[in-house]
């Protein structure tokens, strides 16, 4: 089953082309982690991420986020829900700052008072979007992460 | 019925949709994401969508069954599922569960039954138009069709 062109995703890699440096090329050595407990935001960011060639690994919430980060591995980009059981995106982001993390985390958050966003940023985010998540949200996340070297 | 008959009702049925609030462009957003590498992108995610959601009515309808409601347990169940309606943009199921989070902040379990209600209904409503949407698709593709990208201007 063939689907037209998708005119919305072509527009976006064209965009990402043009930028220096060109993203899509950049994109393809990015690697993610997406932190969120509700399995079908895992399913969609995963998709959304691979979409752009964004080596990617899901984790359910915020301890499991830190836990993967002690056993030694690290990423260019943290997507980190708000709301989660065990250690919710907060107190997950400030914990990672304060072992020294430096990875662009990106507060991908349902809720909407100001007051809840601002403690969000507070904890040490780089950027914050509303959920859902769309393919426009995250290529203006993406222009933002550095490679190093 | 020929193929272009049934990509125009399809078209129709799919901007009713919209029309109604049933569905909102989060919903386009998951169509963008299927490609020939993952073709059965949107029916897995519904299908995830169904099932989780079913699973939390049913556990929502138990805690309001309990002696002692626990709001705090509701709630949560509720933010569950407005997530997993928005991100698939089930959008007036997504508005019944902020209702419903608004009287599970005040305790109350009659409105909150009430609220429950609402949700199932409007939960059995875009199941019911979703699984005719996609048996749509799937008569288009057994006629030796394609499906046609949705282009809407709001």
């Amino acid at each position: 089953m063939l689907k037209s062109k998708n005119g919305m995703k072509d527009g976006l890699l064209n965009s990402v082309k043009a930028g220096p440096p060109a993203l899509l090329e950049l994109s393809s050595k990015i690697t993610a982690l997406v932190v969120d407990d509700n399995t079908l935001n895992q399913t969609i960011h995963h998709r959304l991420l691979d979409n752009l060639g964004i080596q990617n690994q899901v984790v359910g919430n915020g301890k499991e986020a830190v836990d993967v980060h002690c056993s030694g591995k690290n990423f260019d980009l943290i997507l980190m829900d708000m709301d989660m059981p065990v250690m919710n995106g907060i107190e997950a982001t400030r914990k990672l700052r304060t072992m020294g993390i430096r990875s662009l985390i990106a507060g991908v958050s349902a809720r909407s008072t100001e007051k809840e966003k601002q403690e969000f940023i507070e904890a040490g985010l780089d950027d914050y979007q509303e959920k859902p998540l769309t393919t426009t949200k995250l290529a203006s996340i993406l222009h933002k992460v550095k490679k190093d070297g | 019925m020929e193929v272009g008959q049934m990509q125009s009702r399809l078209a129709d049925y799919t901007k009713s949709l919209f029309m109604e609030g049933i569905l909102d462009a989060q919903f386009l957003q998951l169509q963008q994401l299927q490609d020939e590498s993952n073709p059965d992108f949107v029916v897995e995610v519904v299908s995830l969508f169904f099932d989780d959601s079913e699973k939390l009515l049913n556990d929502i309808a138990r805690a309001l069954d309990q002696q002692c409601v626990d709001f705090k347990k509701i709630d949560a169940h509720v933010h569950q599922l407005k997530g997993s309606s928005s991100s698939v943009g089930a959008q007036r199921v997504k508005n019944a569960c902020v209702a419903f989070r608004n009287f599970c902040e005040e305790q109350n379990a009659e409105e909150s039954r009430r609220c429950l209600q609402q949700v199932k209904q409007e939960y059995y409503l875009v199941k019911n138009k979703l699984e005719t949407l996609f048996t749509l698709e799937q008569q288009i593709v057994a006629a030796g069709g394609s499906v046609p990208m949705i282009e809407l201007s709001f």
